[in-house]
């Protein structure tokens, strides 16, 4: 039997490693994008868990939106990306300071 | 029992995977670690009594974004050795940070609050139960508005990323469609006037 802390541990160590990986990778735009979808997948994980355990059918849903949004996400990350490439010939976060921000 | 081998197993290489995506040099593994990932914890997913959502995983996630993911990082030409710079320099901080946050998750997850037989009363369902149906019931009742919006939120996305990707040089050809709509009669038809064709003549 599965208890419900288990399955926030997994989710919880889940989004640890996405977060050290965002810092490991600050160069990676790609990378960066990988380690936000693990973020996202390991929320998911935390929904479905109380979804089940809760018998509540509600979390499921919000699981949905979030796979949603997290799809219309990466897409737009992926086209920026594509431009950037094309302008600068570099994937380089370092190498978008053209805004002097 | 046989739950939880299957648990710690997947659970085993859903992490294992997420460390290969963060430490990987080549963007193409960790792209296919992500995938190995996704489906490990699909399998969690289908043991929580998720189903759809844990196919829908497979069918969203494996079969079009990461594909994408994949299509993009094939396509750019990146320079490993540039863009690895600096991980044996932020790597001191990462472990912090990692360490620091499985610790503050770890107090709270830990403790007994998640322990109460609130959470222990799973409903026991039947063979005829379906996952699909009870959420699609849910989400085309309660949730009708919001889900409208997320097709609102897919299509700006098309848009977006299409418009962001749309190559305009001059090799590309396109049409604008504003000298469609203002096109007159006088632009593209020519009325010649010519002698009638009568039989006989051609001979």
């Amino acid at each position: 039997m599965i208890t419900l802390p288990e399955v926030l541990s997994l989710g919880a160590l889940l989004f640890c490693i996405s977060v050290a990986g965002i810092f490991l990778n600050r160069k990676n735009v790609i990378i960066l994008l990988m380690c936000i979808e693990l973020m996202l997948l390991s929320v998911n994980m935390n929904f479905i868990a109380f979804s089940h355990f809760l018998g509540d059918i509600h979390g499921q849903i919000f699981v949905f939106f979030i796979l949603t949004v997290a799809a219309a996400e990466s897409a737009i990350g992926l086209a920026i990306l594509v431009v950037m490439f094309r302008n600068k010939d570099t994937i380089n976060v370092d190498s978008l300071d053209s805004m002097k921000g | 029992m046989i739950e939880q081998i299957v648990f710690y197993l997947f659970g085993g290489i859903l992490l294992l995977s997420a460390s290969m995506v963060v430490v990987m040099r080549n963007p193409i593994h960790s792209a296919l670690f992500l995938v190995l990932s996704f489906f490990a914890s699909s399998a969690i997913w289908l043991l929580l009594q998720a189903e759809f959502l844990a196919i829908a995983l497979v069918l969203v996630y494996v079969g079009a974004v990461m594909v994408l993911f994949l299509f993009v990082v094939m396509m750019l030409d990146i320079n490993i050795a540039t863009v690895r710079a600096g991980f044996a320099r932020f790597l001191p901080v990462g472990i912090t940070v990692a360490v620091l946050m499985v610790t503050a998750m770890g107090l709270v997850v830990g403790a007994d609050y998640f322990m109460s037989d609130t959470y222990m009363a799973i409903k026991s369902v039947g063979s005829d139960y379906s996952n699909t149906k009870e959420l699609g019931i849910t989400l085309y009742t309660e949730y009708l508005f919001q889900f409208e919006v997320a097709g609102a939120i897919l299509l700006v996305a098309i848009i977006a990323a299409i418009s962001l990707s749309m190559n305009k040089s001059k090799i590309t050809k396109s049409k604008n469609p504003q000298d469609q709509v203002f096109v007159k009669k006088q632009d593209r038809l020519r009325v010649v006037k010519m002698q009638s064709e009568t039989k006989g003549t051609e001979s």
